[in-house]
């Protein structure tokens, strides 16, 4: 890792450089509009092109990644992603295409989009899908849009709550309320699923459905997943699948067959797009019988022999402008294609055993508050000495080259260290973080300062967040 | 068995490990009428089959590199510096999540940083964010921004002249609010702006092309208590007037063109600035400077009570997930450009677009509709612009959008977009091939 202080690209600025020729005009020169110049340039550097390579590789090593470590964050499936899907995305056959270049000119694009389609919703178990939104809150917001309109059609206004287990993602509840929807959360039972008690009495004809995700946080698949559905329809709301945890269930099982109505997927989690330092993604949604005709569009469909666009008959309409984040659907795209429906299977299967075994190793050190066999990963808590907190133990992994898992979530496990291996990671790098969560169990008994004191192996250590929030530097102030 | 690291004989051992016999039993808690389902997919293939029919298939698309190009309209194919690939590929960046963990994320945090330190000087605010979807969803969160900051207000002025494609987008967010969206023509300086409304949209340029000084809108939005929310383009800001400039309290831009390629319509990026006032109010990710306990400085993700992790439903969006690597790119792309070379690339566009207004303006039969543009302008043809670019596409000659894709009724109008990568040659082709093809 690269510990040096690394100028900003305003302190390497020197007048006169330039990292870039362009080709000289070969027109006539036009008067700029009266009135609309720009006084004084931007306050963009000058730099010579080495200078930005340098600065922006100096960058890069101040990172821990995937490719250079250990990433076992909870909930954000950090998984190899073949480097594959990296030459199939950045072909020019793709890059270069404009997205008004019309059916004609698109059909390559247009059939891409038209298969993934169709292999989601055979993975998924559902009726259509639509690639238009752009990560997996977009596609939360997309299905909550749906079912607004679902039961705004059949003229049934009063349905504006959403029920929302406790253990579930932040976006959830965010999603509800910029569909203008109310939540209703529903507490977690001894077993980590959802209290079936609370959901009884939580529905009724003011109710419009209830999101989901299975596995949930904890890991755990949700073992009443259909007697949940069952209720839920019953009281007349629909049912949203969260499908952030999918990387346990491919070739495992498909929602749309257990009663969930409309679901999305993160592509770039479980269908193998490198996270990009926060993005982009792809949120695709599914949907069941009921919500097909009002997933967003336009989604790609066949007319005779050649592909087309449509948007669905009762759309929500778009959720961003053109088609998707392509590059993200022809990484997923290669993805299913190298796997097929036995290397899903086997991804789901390999997720779940490493996840496992992790925990078997783990949780005599860091216990485990709901102990039954995880999926895909599993929460263990951090406040294992006096004086001891989960951010310790989070910190001084980094100490030991390994990323730290997710922290203080899920909300309903104090302390929570959320650890999701994946299945691209080897045995022997499982148990080496197992060794090392063994030797900083033992370092927080005998010399705690250690881990009060960590990172001491970074760029900076502890960064004091609070201050940072009070008086917010938001730009390069010279 | 690709993507797996573990052989058959790693897998037995740890089972045993967790006292499993195989691996079917660690999924005992799914139905057992549902556990296993068949998927019907097509059989895997190698590297490289995938690769060859992934090819194969990006071959039946019409690739602006091997056309005349001159489609816009949300999409912009501007010249990219080959470093900016070379920087966006590097595993450490490329592979690394969300920095939420700053001591192991100082490369993606300062990146961060500094495209928000250019790109706010760039569209004149004083605060940029990490990241949108695009810059319609980036347009569709800056009016709920401003909705949520007018308590009691219920309308927004949105210009009939902004790409249909951003006023869906709007449309579809606003959805669930009692918001009532209010298309007005022309000079937004001219428009009603009532005690009702809670902001006031222009686009800069319009989707047409059309060029406005704002301050005039802006000073109308501000006397009546809205703001103003200006769509605006980024290149185009090196050489013209910023809207913060112009007294904008909100911008949206898409920030494809900033060093990314038009790759069928994504993945772009969604720019959104504010006012500092504005700054607690504003969704997605921002990074600010910090310190340690020893002095150093740093950066971490910032005002974060902002957000759905920390505040879930009363968090003012639900965005997680951004643009983050398409804003690397940007980043790394005006660091490149910088102050002299984004200007001249602007230059560019500005006066190849004007040099093929004029040629076209010059055609029989054509006119060109705009009094003030950058790099786009409105063409009217004696013929359906839609036949024309059936008959020139076929010729390798992408002449413009026509309208009548968006908006059937008006089918006598091409939208021209040229970039500092058009050469004169592929211009005087345009107006001598439109000349033909409007015979």
């Amino acid at each position: 890792m690269n510990l040096r202080p690394e100028a900003t690209v305003f302190e390497l600025s020197s007048p006169g450089r330039c990292a870039v020729s362009l080709p000289k005009g070969d027109t006539p020169s036009y008067p700029l509009p009266s009135g609309l110049e720009r006084a004084g340039g931007a306050a963009l550097p000058a730099l010579d092109e080495l200078t930005v390579v340098r600065h922006f590789t100096r960058l890069s090593q101040k990172n821990f990644s995937i490719d250079t470590h250990f990433y076992p964050l909870g909930s954000c499936t950090m998984k190899y992603n073949p480097k594959a899907n990296e030459v199939a995305a950045a072909m020019p056959g793709w890059t270069e295409v404009h997205p008004l270049v019309g059916d004609e000119g698109s059909q390559g694009a247009l059939e891409l989009i038209y298969k993934l389609q169709s292999y989601l919703a055979e993975i998924g178990g559902f009726e259509a899908v639509s690639l238009q939104p752009a990560a997996g809150a977009h596609g939360e917001l997309a299905g909550v849009f749906m079912i607004r309109a679902y039961h705004l059609a059949r003229g049934d206004a009063k349905r504006r709550k959403i029920l929302i287990p406790d253990s579930a993602h932040g976006t959830n509840p965010a999603s509800c309320t910029m569909a203008g929807l109310e939540t209703v959360t529903i507490s977690s039972n001894a077993e980590g699923g959802v209290d079936m008690e609370a959901l009884k009495a939580a529905l009724g004809d003011d109710v419009a459905g209830i999101m989901i995700t299975n596995p949930n946080t904890l890991g755990l698949f949700e073992r009443n997943i259909e007697e949940i559905a069952r209720l839920v329809h019953a009281a007349g709301g629909l049912v949203y699948g969260d499908g952030a945890n999918m990387n346990a269930l491919t070739g495992v099982f498909k929602p749309g067959e257990a009663g969930i109505d409309v679901m999305h997927f993160n592509l770039h989690k479980t269908f193998s797009t490198p996270h990009g330092g926060g993005g982009p993604g792809a949120g695709m949604v599914g949907a069941g019988a009921a919500l097909a005709p009002y997933l967003p569009g336009p989604i790609a469909t066949m007319r005779g022999k050649a592909f087309a666009l449509e948007m669905p008959r009762s759309s929500i309409g778009r959720m961003k402008t053109f088609y998707g984040n392509f590059g993200v659907l022809v990484r997923a795209y290669a993805y299913v294609r190298m796997l097929g429906a036995e290397g899903l299977r086997r991804v789901a299967e390999n997720a779940v055993l490493n996840a496992n075994y992790l925990k078997a190793l783990v949780e005599k050190d860091f216990p485990v508050k709901y102990g039954r066999r995880c999926m895909h990963e599993f929460v263990a808590m951090g406040d294992i000495a006096e004086g001891i907190h989960t951010l310790d133990i989070a910190k001084r992994l980094i100490d030991y080259g390994i990323h730290p898992p997710t922290i203080y979530f899920p909300l309903i496990v104090p302390e929570a260290l959320m650890v999701e291996p994946t299945e691209t990671e080897d045995k022997e790098s499982l148990d080496e973080f197992a060794r090392v969560m063994r030797a900083i169990a033992q370092e927080a008994r005998t010399s705690p300062e250690l881990l009060h004191a960590a990172p001491s192996s970074t760029p900076v250590g502890r960064l004091d967040e609070v201050a940072a929030a009070r008086c917010p530097v938001l730009c390069y102030r010279g | 068995m690709p993507f797996v690291a573990n052989s058959g004989a790693d897998r037995a051992a740890m089972l045993a490990a967790v006292g499993a016999k195989g691996i079917e039993e660690l999924f005992a808690d799914i139905p057992a009428a549902r556990r296993f389902p068949k998927l019907d997919l097509p059989e895997p293939l190698s590297e490289l089959e995938v690769l060859r029919e992934i090819e194969a298939m990006a071959a039946r698309n019409r690739s602006s590199a091997a056309s005349a190009s001159f489609l816009g309209a949300g999409a912009y194919d501007h010249f990219i510096p080959s470093l900016v690939s070379a920087i966006a590929s590097r595993g450490e960046f490329l592979t690394a999540y969300t920095p939420y963990q700053p001591e192991v994320s100082q490369g993606t945090l300062q990146a961060i940083f500094e495209y928000q330190s250019m790109a706010a000087s760039l569209l004149g605010m004083e605060v940029v964010n990490a990241s949108h979807y695009d810059g319609a969803t980036a347009l569709a969160e800056a009016v709920l921004m401003a909705y949520h900051n007018a308590s009691g207000r219920g309308k927004v002025l949105l210009p009939a002249a902004l790409h249909p494609e951003y006023k869906a987008v709007v449309r579809t967010y606003l959805a669930a609010f009692p918001v009532q969206v209010e298309e007005y023509r022309g000079d937004p300086a001219a428009v009603p702006v009532g005690a009702d409304a809670f902001a006031l949209v222009a686009a800069y340029p319009e989707f047409e092309g059309e060029l406005r000084d704002l301050s005039a809108a802006a000073e109308k939005a501000h006397a009546a208590g809205a703001l103003l929310i200006v769509q605006a383009d980024p290149i185009m800001c090196s050489l013209l007037k910023s809207p913060g400039s112009m007294g904008a309290d909100i911008v949206a831009a898409e920030g494809q063109a900033l060093g990314n390629p038009v790759s069928f319509g994504g993945p772009y990026l969604g720019m959104l600035g504010a006012t500092a006032k504005l700054v607690r109010k504003m969704p997605g990710r921002i990074v600010g400077e910090a310190h340690d306990r020893e002095g150093r400085k740093g950066y971490v993700l910032t005002l974060s009570a902002r957000e759905q992790h920390i505040r879930r439903e009363k968090a003012v969006s639900n965005i997680c997930s951004n643009q983050g690597l398409v804003m690397l790119r940007a980043c790394v792309y005006m660091a490149a450009m910088g102050e002299c070379g984004l200007p001249a690339a602007a230059r560019l566009c500005y006066d190849k677009a004007h040099f093929a207004a004029e040629l076209i303006g010059k055609l029989p039969g054509f006119r060109v509709e705009n009094k003030s543009f950058f790099k786009e302008f409105l063409v009217a043809t004696p013929r359906p612009a839609e036949e024309l670019y059936g008959k020139l596409a076929p010729r390798s000659v992408l002449p413009g959008l026509p309208l009548s894709r968006y908006y059937p009724e008006r089918k006598n109008e091409l939208l021209v977009c040229v970039t500092e990568k058009s050469t004169r040659s592929q211009i005087e082709l345009l107006a001598q091939s439109l000349k033909e093809a409007a015979k």
